[in-house]
């Protein structure tokens, strides 16, 4: 699976790193619906970290489309809610 | 993986938007072709039938020509036996088939300058067809191209919004290195100074004691430099010879005298 983090570049990530992060990634979406700065910043931080050390990077000179896409690493709160709802494209 | 999943949606979707937003060129392109072809093959039906025609009226002047001739000769017979009324009769008969064969004739001129027409009609329309289906299939290999470019520029990127993140990414990587490069520089400015210490010199100290370390330094160079004169190892400095003859000659007179 590749996970790109914007302004950043893809990684490589294999699926028994999923449920982990998936749980960091559950947290980050919690605290952008509490709203919580704090937590969001910590959570996403542990996010991108977990998808950096259990990941390797994608050849730059590879084309390939990203199956999952995350906000870069000083992203703030507002953005990523902007990023989830500004269009409207994606309900809640 | 909720969050992940619902920013890449919204990637993928914003990349199909850009690439649907325009209907595809390459099916109105194909339809026109087939518009023109069909329109070509009209003006193909339209040069066989004018030929047909032209054809069949050259058939019926020929029949005339006969019948003329025919009339001609029986008029002839009949002045030979004698018979005045059968002639006129005959050449009557034939002053009328000799309208109708310049009738004809008149019709054959028009059809034929109608086939010429239509031929150099359908030549050119053939060739403007030829040249755009030619066209046609540069337009359609450039959009294709376009496109393919347009999904590698979504797959190199994200999609065009993150190249904007691609940018800041650049400049963020630029600003540190031009900062860390001020501060080498304000670093090698102190330390030359002596106001910082050069913590990566072996004998580290304050600048009276760098002084002193350089001198012993030379000075060392300097016997060494007369152990080498004194002429102790000749041998050794023939191989050393060698080595700086290769390396660098203008050393080796240097060392001589």
């Amino acid at each position: 699976m590749i996970i790109r983090i914007l302004g950043e570049g893809q990684y490589d990530v294999s699926d028994d790193a999923l449920p982990r992060l998936n749980e960091l990634d559950a947290q980050v979406e919690a605290a952008v619906e509490a709203g919580d700065v704090e937590a969001f910043a910590t959570a996403l931080g542990a996010l991108l970290v977990g998808v950096r050390t259990a990941g390797v990077a994608h050849p730059a000179d590879s084309l390939d489309e990203s199956d999952l896409i995350l906000p870069p690493d000083d992203a703030t709160i507002d953005e990523v809610r902007e990023l989830l709802g500004g269009d409207g494209l994606i309900p809640g | 993986m909720s969050l992940m999943q619902r920013i890449s949606l919204i990637f993928r979707s914003k990349a199909n938007k850009a690439l649907d937003r325009a209907e595809d060129p390459r099916e109105t392109l194909d339809y026109s072709y087939q518009r023109q072809l069909d329109l070509l093959s009209k003006v193909r039906r339209g040069v066989a039938d004018v030929a047909t025609s032209r054809k069949r009226v050259e058939l019926q002047v020929n029949q005339l020509e006969q019948q003329q001739a025919k009339l001609q000769d029986q008029a002839e017979k009949a002045i030979g036996m004698g018979r005045e009324d059968l002639a006129r009769e005959a050449l009557t008969r034939k002053s009328g088939v000799t309208g109708q064969i310049t009738d004809l004739k008149a019709q054959h001129a028009q059809l034929q300058g109608e086939e010429e027409k239509l031929t150099l009609a359908q030549q050119r329309l053939q060739a403007k067809v030829e040249s755009f289906r030619t066209r046609k299939e540069t337009i359609k290999a450039t959009y294709t191209a376009a496109e393919a470019q347009t999904r590698i520029n979504e797959a190199m990127s994200g999609i065009g919004e993150e190249m904007g993140d691609v940018g800041l990414a650049i400049q963020r990587a630029e600003d540190k290195t031009a900062q860390m490069q001020a501060r080498a520089g304000a670093i090698d400015e102190l330390i030359a100074s002596g106001a910082l210490d050069d913590v990566s010199s072996t004998n580290s100290g304050d600048d009276i004691a760098r002084e002193l370390d350089a001198m012993s330094s030379q000075s060392d160079v300097e016997a060494e430099l007369a152990r080498l004169k004194g002429g102790s190892q000749p041998q050794a400095i023939e191989a050393g010879d060698n080595d700086i003859l290769q390396a660098e000659p203008e050393k080796k007179t240097e060392g001589n005298a």
